[in-house]
């Protein structure tokens, strides 16, 4: 099967939904111009035309009203925010409007919003353009959350929010976009709602949000080989509806659980995610549940800080090491992620 | 009967409507069986009558918290209504909108909003679906003046007059939002000049005499349809009653009662009823239709306080779409 990048899985996604369905439309800051999102929406203008692939005015709050008033006479509104930071703007709408529209005018109307918005990281991104900010979207009953990691889930959950008559929330790590898989060349859907195992294991379970996954999976690898520890990795990847049931089997299997969220960790999806896991297998745990998440603080400019600000492979190792009673490796040898490798900046 | 005359009962029947709805509320809200904020039309009815008389019955409104006399006048149905006050499963959100989230999308009634300007972005996109969709129609919001306060409101006007949609925007300007006036609020004396800068038609009127807003609000949705350019009403009126409630607040000083004598001398209701029987209806015609309205409502007040309320199990019921 032929690879694909995560950004291009997003794109062929909404190409080829595009081309099944011409009541979808795509508008957003920047979405036709010669970046195009960071190349995932590259030709969609150029095959559907200006009514279908449009850029808007600076106008984060009344486009996403626009977005439902045009769901309500009928269209699919896909609606585009290049880091997450900028749909705060639109928060009146999405949670006052869009979010419970259905619900107070009597079930008479169909929703089909999809809102991306892009979660932004390093090269000095700094406080506001790097939020992530899922358990805010996730808090509001009538949204769907998700946070797709691979490739593959990236164009099979994208496929399915176009599809869903409930207005969808995808967040995409920005350092996700580069990440490659194995994509399927003709169209499907990846229900939202389910976990799905990165990783099998059965010492310790680490559960996962975007871009942590991917942190998670490197110390899963990193403990395997330097102490024979099995790390269970799950991707949560959709964080409404959540699929508490599987982290949970996993959980009731390990003994031992770690969540490694890609936000703050206070009022985060972190202690939800706790929360229902205890609920479910609270006999099963053999220490309490650890999260690890950005550090209390915004989001600092500089290297050294952002360093400190963000957990990576390293604090999931600690964390696996410290609650299984293991002495500290030496983790001196090893490569983990930097970004430097692939991304210069600016964006 | 002619067509003038049409057009001047259909307007009488939509005003005479709401009024008589309201009356009603009036009558039976201290009961406390209808629990829910009521931000009355009062006084203010001749402008969604003209401009839903305007409209065609499939064009789609927006409204807001203040939009009893805009959903009657566009539907043309008070059972739903009374069932939805009384929070009944024959409401028309079974309960769970009452008074400030009325909808009636089968008649063009897309919903109402209790956030002001957040309708006016719904119907800028509704437009944009009816031109890309080419339907015959004309989407409309209707907001008060407190809106052009919000920064939705400009956003709106600025992505319509960019996109050239089949929108109209209809300012209720009765001169307060709550209990603050605009004098308190803009930092600009005159908007429609500002508006006259933007690629849309604007029109003004001072008074709010139901023919004449019809007549303007026919002008509009014709060039509005026909054209795509989206047109912007601002017209004149004034609220007989406190922000919510059903009673008057003249007492507390925000505003004068002299005003509202003088408004109230020219009732638009009491106007448009001298003038369909200047028109040569008789006396007795005029009565029969108000008869008929009335017990419409009667009808309504006594089914809605019939009906069953929502099962428990309906609170989770649309949740997700």
């Amino acid at each position: 099967m032929r690879e694909l990048t995560y950004c291009e899985a997003i794109n062929e996604a909404i190409d080829q939904e595009m081309a099944r369905d011409e009541s979808i439309i795509i508008f957003g800051i920047g979405v036709p111009d010669h970046k195009k999102i960071f190349g995932s929406t590259v030709n969609l203008l150029e095959k559907y035309g200006p009514s279908r692939c449009f850029d808007t005015p600076l106008a984060e709050e009344a486009m996403t009203g626009f977005a439902l008033g045009a769901a309500l006479q009928g269209l699919k509104p896909i609606h585009v925010h290049i880091r997450v930071d900028f749909l705060l703007l639109a928060m009146n709408q999405l949670v006052n409007m869009i979010s419970s529209y259905n619900y107070t005018t009597g079930s008479h109307f169909k929703t089909p919003i999809l809102i991306r918005a892009i979660i932004g990281r390093g090269w000095g991104q700094g406080s506001q353009h790097s939020k992530s900010l899922h358990s805010y979207f996730a808090h509001i009953p009538g949204l769907k959350v998700i946070l797709p990691t691979t490739a593959s889930d990236a164009k099979g959950m994208i496929t399915s929010a176009i599809r869903d008559d409930s207005p969808v929330v995808c967040l995409e790590h920005r350092w996700l976009y580069w990440a490659t898989d194995k994509v399927l060349e003709e169209t499907y859907e990846t229900p939202i709602g389910i976990a799905k195992v990165l990783r099998e294991g059965s010492d310790i379970t680490i559960v996962g949000t975007s871009w942590m996954n991917i942190e998670a999976l490197r110390a899963a690898e990193i403990l395997f080989k330097h102490r024979g520890v099995k790390a269970e990795v799950i991707d949560v990847r959709s964080l409404y509806p959540l699929d508490a049931d599987s982290i949970a089997r996993s959980v009731a299997k390990t003994g031992f659980c770690i969540i490694a969220d890609n936000d703050w960790t206070s009022y985060g999806a972190g202690g939800e995610i706790a929360a229902l896991t205890y609920e479910k297998c609270f006999d099963s745990l053999k220490k309490p549940i650890r999260r690890v998440g950005f550090a209390h603080a915004p989001c600092p400019t500089v290297r050294c800080l952002e360093n400190e600000f963000y957990p990576n492979a390293e604090t999931i190792i600690r964390e696996c090491e410290s609650i299984l009673d293991l002495e500290p490796i030496s983790l001196s040898d090893e490569l983990f992620y930097s970004h430097e490798r692939r991304f210069k900046g600016p964006f | 009967m002619s067509m003038a005359n049409t057009v001047g009962v259909e307007l009488y029947q939509r005003l005479y409507l709401a009024r008589k709805c309201e009356d009603t509320i009036i009558k039976l809200y201290p009961e406390d069986e209808m629990r829910s904020p009521m931000h009355m039309s009062y006084g203010q009815e001749s402008i969604p009558a003209g401009v839903c008389q305007a409209l065609k019955s499939e064009d789609p409104i927006y409204t807001t918290y203040r939009s009893h006399a805009a959903y009657l006048a566009k539907t043309m149905e008070c059972r739903k209504f009374f069932a939805e006050l009384y929070g009944k499963t024959t409401g028309t959100a079974r309960g769970k909108s009452g008074s400030m989230h009325l909808a009636l999308p089968t008649k063009g009634h897309y919903g109402a909003t209790a956030i002001v300007a957040s309708n006016l972005p719904l119907a800028v996109g509704t437009a944009y679906a009816i031109k890309y969709r080419k339907q015959p129609l004309v989407a409309c919001a209707f907001f008060g003046d407190g809106a052009m306060d919000e920064g939705s409101f400009w956003e709106s006007i600025n992505i319509a007059a960019l996109q050239q949609v089949p929108v109209m925007f209809i300012c209720e300007d009765n001169g307060y939002a709550v209990h603050t006036s605009k004098h308190a609020r803009q930092g600009f004396k005159d908007v429609m000049s500002i508006l006259k800068g933007f690629e849309i038609d604007v029109y003004q009127l001072d008074n709010d005499d139901p023919l004449r807003i019809y007549q303007i609000a026919s002008e509009a949705s014709l060039k509005c349809r026909k054209t795509f350019r989206p047109a912007f009403l601002k017209i004149s009126c004034y609220r007989y009653l406190e922000h919510v409630g059903i009673n008057q607040d003249f007492g507390e000083n925000y505003r004068d009662k002299s005003k509202f004598d003088d408004w109230q001398s020219r009732d638009s209701v009491a106007i448009q009823r001298e003038r369909i029987l200047e028109d040569g209806l008789s006396v007795k015609e005029v009565e029969s239709l108000e008869r008929k309205i009335e017990v419409e409502i009667e009808e309504a007040v006594a089914a809605a306080k019939e009906a069953p309320e929502p099962s428990n199990n309906e609170l989770l019921k649309g949740v997700l779409t």
